[in-house]
């Protein structure tokens, strides 16, 4: 299945490699970042409801 | 926020299937070069990555006349959530370009226009990504990263186009499309480069819209965060 990239293997190897390394950490990046800020959201919003029904009651 | 949660899945779906179809294809099934062996399967990540380097850019300067013209705030956040994108590609083109480089020109580097220009965008995307962190004020980064991304274009358009403007150095110019003219691409090359192509074109539209959104999302925090403290 593995083509034979003769003399050439570790170079094409270590461009793919390479490659796909930064688009996969680019895109790991990205959905861990934006999870932490939707949960952030998420909680931010939460307190700010708790603090209106709090100040509604009092 | 609702519609690119629709289109979302759609955009990962399809960017993940061109790039696995173009990426297989390009690495399993296509022949050597008679010149340059196996080191022409390169091709396949580099040239999309060098199109989508300049391309990011572009699509930066784009929203970011957008945001200075029109003052719309989202158009600044895509701007922002691009750069990450285009700076990965840059360091993708230049990386794969040195490696190929290396057998078939006997050097990592050169200071040929088209290599110093590309290098040149590199700084310019660090430097509008460290801009846009060192200010605080959203607004003033806006402007002052807007006018980055305008005289980076310089450089963008230049590592498109130095090949032409000084016939001299070691980069070839294009040959994608020199379809029918002298010294085309090969047509054995020439489909899944194109489906590559589109994959990259896809992935960085996904990351720009999920950053985007990312960003919307941080500037409500902020907004609650100052609330929360006001009382």
């Amino acid at each position: 299945m593995m083509p034979d990239l003769g003399d050439y293997a570790a170079t094409v190897l270590g461009a793919w490699g390479a490659t796909l390394l930064a688009l996969a950490g680019l895109l790991a990046l990205t959905l861990v970042q934006s999870r932490r800020v939707a949960r952030a959201l998420t909680e931010a919003e939460a307190r700010v409801a708790q603090a209106k029904a709090a100040g509604a009651k009092a | 926020m609702r519609l690119s949660r629709r289109v979302l899945p759609w955009i990962a779906a399809l960017a993940g299937l061109s790039l696995g179809i173009g990426l297989i294809w390009g690495f399993f099934f296509t022949p050597d070069d008679y010149k340059q062996g196996s080191t022409v399967k390169i091709l396949f990540i580099h040239v999309p990555a060098a199109m989508m380097a300049i391309n990011a850019w572009i699509m930066m300067l784009v929203t970011s006349l957008i945001w200075v013209i029109r003052r719309h705030h989202v158009s600044a956040l895509a701007a922002r959530a691009a750069a990450p994108a285009g700076l990965v590609f840059t360091l993708i083109a230049l990386v794969t370009g040195a490696l190929w480089g290396q057998p078939m020109w006997n050097t990592w580097w050169e200071w040929d226009p088209r290599l110093t220009s590309f290098l040149i965008l590199l700084l310019f995307y660090l430097g509008y990504i460290a801009l846009w962190s060192a200010i605080e004020d959203p607004e003033t980064a806006a402007d002052l990263t807007g006018i980055l991304c305008v005289v980076g274009s310089v450089f963008a358009v230049m590592s498109r186009y130095a090949v032409k403007f000084w016939n001299q150095g070691l980069h070839q110019d294009s040959t994608i499309l020199k379809v029918g003219e002298k010294d085309p691409l090969d047509v054995a090359y020439y489909v899944p480069l194109v489906i590559c192509l589109v994959g990259f074109v896809l992935f960085f539209i996904l990351i720009v819209l999920l950053r985007t959104r990312m960003l919307i999302r941080a500037r409500r925090l902020i907004a609650l965060e100052a609330r929360e403290r006001l009382g």
